[in-house]
């Protein structure tokens, strides 16, 4: 197959060259926003800066991490993410192998399946649950980031999906061997699932580290914010007040686009680093989750 | 009769439901503490929106709030707000779910074509990067590259000599933007169900169709797109159910009072009557409203993808 038509070859150097162009132009952004972070404010103010940092310096940087409300706000989400995750996990476990049984094992089994699977036809909109999360005392408190979504329904149906595909037999020997459901789960089911329970575990802790509108919807103060919610206001509705007045002399060296840049690539840094993993694991939890059988 | 046969019969009846609870009950407290979360979470919110047909006052609650009836949901069909942001959702959200269909297929079909592994995979790597930034992240980008006063797209316009483009802040510009940056988002993502649907394909199919005569193209169309079709037609019977969801995240992120005529969405209109405006009440009517329409769609999306392509998501 070595002499390929006039024509295939056309179209595939043409097809290289589109693919390729897209995919720069896709990161091209990202690309000059991180140039303008590392950038002097008067290389940025001036539109001098491309796709390369221009006069090179690390000051918007060393000023976003040295900004109490920044490090207070990654705090929350530190607390944020060990909470919310475990708690995700262990109910998207718990559950899913109860409705992991056929009907005639657990005759409950389609109930409760039903039950959750209904939430994500159905709910009650933001400000009823905004109403039930004030009624039950979590505004201001980190466990309103937390409690509200512990049960993620979608992971607990990819969770069940992929229990189902396991042998039954193996279920059937813990059994006569005198094992409980505990047991079994723990020791048969969870070492077979690894590959499942790490997507899972990607999908809510990145789920976790992205969410910026419950801090916003829930927390009445600012200092309460995790780093999402805390960028939302900061990036997005730039408010002077969080620049105060004994800044001045940071505000000669830094401007405001600059440290905007340098927040938003501080905040996007952990999902950079997770990448290679991510898109590995999604890519199998998405064909794992739409296309079985 | 005989009384004891009939006793017996009963007892064995309790014994064996008996022994179905000792062998079921580690089971439901599995389930219990999630339920219970999700009863308080979400059916106690399912049923709070009775607030919808209420005057609510947090401080007298679901129980105590005075009636009124229909009263809000008359006040909202009549308010010009709703109108456009129901408009700009379906508007919206419609391009959204045409483009966030097409150009996937497009560039599964083209990355399919190409043989160079190392390649596909960077292209691959790349686009997909922005589908794991939150749209606050994203939006501070391209609040940043959009700028008419400094932005870069506008400096390479005006370089152009054409005159700069206020992508953010004009009502002709803004819901394209929103469509095209969500693309930008997502489109890579997409391929990825695509481009399974494609390795799904039988290779025998192209050998017979190579011993045909068909060339590349020929095959594209006669095998690679209606080898394509199950999967095309499940997203696109699926995606039925997102006709009013124009993207909240998004938009929140990028609008402002400028565009609202062209850009408030119903839940971007939900927020701001139900909570920056404190009208809970009427809020909670509009998201009502939304959430019903909802429903409708994606049950009706599922019960399709049931019946004619046996989708079944557990």
């Amino acid at each position: 197959m070595n002499d390929i038509s006039w024509s295939r070859r056309s179209f595939l150097i043409a097809n290289y060259l589109f693919l390729g162009g897209l995919a720069v132009l896709c990161i091209m952004p990202m690309v000059h926003v991180l140039a303008i972070s590392f950038s002097s404010s008067t290389a940025a103010e001036g539109n001098m800066v491309k796709l390369l940092p221009v006069d090179f310096t690390l000051n918007a940087y060393r000023f976003a991490l040295t900004k109490p409300e920044f490090l207070n706000s990654f705090t929350i989400t530190a607390q944020r993410m060990l909470l919310g995750v475990s708690m995700n996990l262990l109910m998207t476990i718990l559950i899913a192998y109860p409705l992991a049984k056929e009907s005639h094992a657990f005759k409950w089994r389609n109930f409760y399946v039903w039950a959750f699977v209904l939430t994500m036809l159905f709910g009650g909109g933001l400000i009823p649950t905004y109403m039930i999360v004030n009624m039950t005392g979590l505004i201001d408190s980190i466990w309103a980031l937390v409690l509200p979504g512990a049960v993620p329904v979608f992971n607990v149906v990819l969770l069940l999906n992929f229990f189902r595909t396991l042998p039954k037999e193996l279920e059937e020997a813990a059994y006569i061997d005198g094992a409980s459901h505990l047991r079994t789960l723990w020791h048969v089911y969870l070492p077979l699932s690894k590959p499942a329970l790490a997507t899972i575990t990607l999908f809510i802790s990145v789920g976790h580290w992205n969410e910026w509108f419950h801090g916003i919807l829930y927390m009445n103060s600012p200092a309460h914010y995790p780093l999402s919610s805390y960028l939302q206001n900061m990036v997005v509705m730039p408010n002077s007040d969080l620049l105060s007045s004994t800044d001045y002399e940071a505000i000669a060296k830094i401007n405001q686009r600059t440290l905007k840049a340098a927040q938003i690539f501080l905040a996007a840094l952990p999902i950079l680093l997770l990448y290679p993993f991510l898109q590995k694991y999604f890519v199998k939890g998405i064909v794992l989750g739409s296309v079985k059988e | 009769m005989d009384i004891a046969v009939e006793k017996k019969q009963t007892e064995a009846v309790g014994a064996k439901k008996r022994s179905r609870w000792r062998a079921d009950y580690p089971l439901h407290l599995m389930v219990l503490p999630g339920l219970l979360i999700v009863l308080v979470y979400h059916y106690l919110p399912t049923v709070g929106i009775v607030m919808a047909f209420q005057e609510y006052s947090p401080a007298k609650g679901f129980f105590r709030s005075e009636w009124v009836g229909w009263e809000h949901f008359e006040y909202i069909f009549k308010l010009p707000d709703f109108k456009s942001a129901l408009y700009n959702t379906f508007f919206i959200a419609t391009m959204k779910i045409v483009a966030g269909q097409v150009v996937p297929i497009f560039i599964a079909i083209l990355l399919n074509e190409v043989g160079k592994t190392y390649f596909k995979r960077t292209v691959q790597t790349l686009i997909y990067l922005p589908h794991f930034l939150s749209w606050v992240i994203l939006a501070g980008i391209l609040t940043d590259i959009l700028s008419i006063n400094y932005g870069i797209v506008n400096q390479i316009i005006q370089s152009l000599g054409l005159e700069p483009i206020y992508f953010l802040g004009d009502n002709n510009w803004f819901p394209y933007t929103i469509v095209m940056t969500d693309l930008w988002k997502d489109f890579g993502w997409g391929t990825i169900i695509f481009l399974a649907a494609i390795t799904g394909i039988n290779p025998n199919l192209y050998e017979a169709a190579v011993v045909d005569g068909a060339n590349r193209w020929k095959q594209t169309l006669h095998i690679t797109l209606p080898g394509m079709m199950p999967i095309i037609a499940l997203t696109a019977t699926l995606s039925l159910g997102n006709v009013l969801n124009a993207g909240f995240d998004q938009i929140f992120n990028l609008y402002s009072p400028m565009v609202y005529k062209s850009g408030d969405i119903i839940d971007t209109l939900v927020y701001r009557i139900g909570l920056v405006d404190a009208q809970f009440s009427v809020g909670a009517a509009v998201g009502l409203f939304k959430s019903l329409v909802s429903f409708v769609l994606i049950t009706v999306s599922y019960a399709l993808a049931y019946k004619y392509l046996r989708y079944r998501i557990f």
